[in-house]
């Protein structure tokens, strides 16, 4: 079958099945939201999880839920929500499988008070091509267990994930929107921010004066309201039909959107109550969004700096992308905190994250990118392998300091574009 | 609460259609050939809602089983509201058309076993046991064609012995329908290349449901179906065996 991950870079090919087959390049996937190399598999085999898609089990003394891994967010909330429960944590996009959320330990607007996904996981089952079946978790084989979580999917099948889920009183999110002015501001609110569960902020990635970034966005933060029904989300209203053509997004439009959403309120600070699709899944709600970029696709880059390289490491690289006026409009800034990840690969450090895109403009989005890479690894900061689709080897052998534990755990049948790309390169 | 007896309940529309009656509550036998499976499948729909689940694991193509099933769910519930003929095989056309075990394999999984199905099926009818039945054939019946003539011959079997059984059992009360889905989007196709006329397991589960309560006789969908069939069977030969269709 044809397929291509969220940035809609390349088309592979491969063949398809229900299992992993001995001595093939196998490799599973879910629902293909990733948006470099990591879900794809060149001439392999895949198996496409979201036909295992079953609720298994809910401990409610615990809570813990158990589901197959081809599960969506989207059909879990359905299930928990109503019951007044909540995702413990949650990427972007509501439409991730729960095996595709485990391989790459997502992280959500809550970081800096729960952590990744994986740091909610119970036990998960593994199967490997030999045919053995694990069950993993922090005391029954320990290492494959952090192996498989933010593992990429190199580690085996993922069959089942049970995980905690938290209590809410209603589906409605209490939000406030701050405008802020530059990114001091940013973070000065931020520091402020930091008793809300959820925070994020959008900063605007075009619009520059005197040679520098002005910085300026929106801070969001919120949390899960006390009041209000449990309701659940309806299906996205909007869609883009067809590839819009690549002059659809230019400096202009963009500029456009930048100047509109950033005025969608006037007040510098505005309250107000949301849904969470409204609140967590802006974006979920129009269909094939991705397709907005063109026929060409986009690269989504997406880095952390420690705090101990600073602001003073974070405004050049900063700098850089806003000058080269080839940014998006969407760009999340973020500030990780400091619960430890539970997988070997798992992505967060403690400290500032910048993801946007930018569409592929050929060899000149390649060398910028290339460029703003070497910046941040100077910096002590490394890339996502979720969003990443052109970093380079010696990039993520340096920043990734687990990778020689992580590869004896890997499955020798098992394969993917970014693997062969970047670590088996190195 | 309604029973509701699904046969063949492994497969996607099959689990579907559980699924939304789980959701109303139903009790559910589940008869399916994989005992993994179906096991978490009826762990998903005790999580949806199903007032109970029960399950057999059987080979459908046996065909001394059917009785055996029947015979449980029976004794588990009583009186059977709906019952759900779903089990299917494709099969590949290009090695059944010159391999004589695939090609007979297709014949009994699809047709055979209905068939066999049906003479377990016809007396709880005729004793008041039984509400509806809604069993799946397909499109591909309606017409033996180029492309896939001899799962086309089984399903048109098949839709010949589920009109007769209509007939039958409209006598005793008991309503019988034919499904005949188009393309869907199941494991059973997850070769194929998708397009604007593929629907999903969920939108065939939605039909069928609703189609049964309204005692429809044949449900083609989606129901675009219908249409498109009705003009292909009016082909005439002389131009439609030229057609590679």
């Amino acid at each position: 079958m044809k397929y291509s991950s969220w940035g809609q870079l390349s088309k592979v090919d491969s063949t398809q099945g229900l299992s992993l087959q001995e001595n093939a390049k196998n490799l599973v996937i879910g629902n293909l939201r990733s948006y470099g190399d990591v879900c794809l598999n060149q001439s392999g085999h895949v198996i496409d999880s979201k036909v295992f898609d079953n609720l298994l089990s809910f401990d409610d003394k615990n809570k813990i839920l158990t589901a197959e891994s081809g599960i969506t967010f989207d059909e879990l909330l359905k299930f928990l929500v109503p019951r007044g429960y909540f995702l413990p944590v949650t990427p972007g996009t509501r439409f991730v499988t729960l095996g595709g959320a485990v391989a790459n330990d997502v992280h959500g607007k809550n970081h800096h008070v729960a952590g990744n996904f994986g740091n909610h996981i119970e036990w998960l089952d593994l199967e490997r091509s030999d045919g053995s079946k694990w069950r993993c978790s922090r005391s029954e084989n320990p290492e494959l267990f952090h192996a498989t979580i933010g593992g990429m999917g190199l580690t085996g099948f993922i069959r089942r994930v049970a995980f905690k889920v938290i209590s809410v009183q209603s589906s409605q999110i209490d939000a406030e929107t701050i405008k802020f002015k530059s990114l001091s501001e940013f973070f000065a609110i931020n520091e402020e921010s930091k008793h809300f569960p959820y925070t994020v902020a959008w900063v605007d990635c075009i619009s520059n004066a005197n040679g520098k970034a002005k910085g300026c966005g929106l801070y969001f933060r919120g949390g899960h309201s006390e009041h209000g029904e449990l309701k659940v989300h309806g299906a996205p209203k909007l869609s883009v039909p067809v590839q819009m053509p690549s002059f659809a997004l230019n400096p202009l439009t963009m500029r456009l959107f930048n100047f509109a959403y950033y005025n969608q309120t006037q007040a510098p600070l505005k309250k107000s109550t949301q849904t969470y699709q409204q609140f967590f899944y802006p974006l979920d709600g129009i269909n094939h969004w991705n397709r907005g970029y063109g026929s060409k696709g986009f690269y989504q880059f997406q880095f952390v700096l420690p705090f101990s390289a600073g602001v003073k490491a974070f405004e050049p690289i900063f700098d850089a992308i806003t000058l080269s006026g080839q940014g998006s409009f969407l760009a999340v800034l973020k500030t990780f905190g400091s619960i430890p990840t539970e997988g070997m690969m798992s992505f967060p450090m403690e400290g500032i994250t910048l993801a946007l895109d930018f569409q592929n403009k050929g060899q000149d989005t390649l060398r910028l990118l290339q460029r703003l890479e070497s910046m941040v690894v100077e910096a002590g900061g490394r890339l996502y392998p979720a969003k990443d689709a052109m970093m380079a080897p010696e990039t993520f052998l340096k920043t990734y300091p687990y990778l020689s534990e992580f590869l004896r755990y890997k499955d020798p049948n098992i394969t993917s574009d970014f693997f062969q790309r970047v670590i088996a390169r190195i | 609460m309604k029973n509701i007896l699904v046969i063949g309940a492994n497969s996607t529309i099959a689990h579907a259609i559980s699924r939304q009656c789980a959701v109303e509550k139903a009790n559910l036998f589940l008869v399916g050939r994989d005992p993994e499976r179906l096991l978490a499948n009826a762990s998903d729909l005790k999580m949806r809602g199903a007032t109970r689940v029960e399950t057999v694991v059987a080979d459908l193509a046996d065909h001394k089983t059917h009785q055996k099933y029947f015979e449980k769910a029976i004794a588990e519930f009583g009186f059977l509201d709906e019952v759900y003929v779903v089990h299917g095989f494709l099969g590949d056309q290009v090695k059944a058309k010159t391999q004589l075990p695939l090609a007979l394999e297709i014949a009994e999984v699809n047709y055979l076993s209905v068939l066999a199905m049906s003479t377990a099926l016809v007396p709880l009818a005729e004793s008041n046991k039984i509400g509806s039945v809604a069993i799946f054939s397909s499109v591909a019946g309606d017409r033996g064609r180029y492309s896939n003539y001899v799962y086309g011959s089984a399903m048109a079997g098949k839709s010949a012995l589920i009109s007769g059984l209509r007939a039958h059992l409209s006598h005793r009360g008991v309503h019988v329908m034919t499904v005949k889905p188009g393309f869907v989007d199941t494991r059973m196709t997850a070769d194929f290349k998708k397009g604007p006329l593929w629907a999903s397991p969920e939108k065939v589960a939605e039909d069928v449901i609703s189609s049964l309560q309204k005692q429809r006789n044949i449900c083609y969908t989606p129901g675009f179906w219908k249409l498109i069939m009705m003009i292909i069977i009016h082909i005439p030969e002389r131009i439609f065996k030229k057609l590679k269709l």
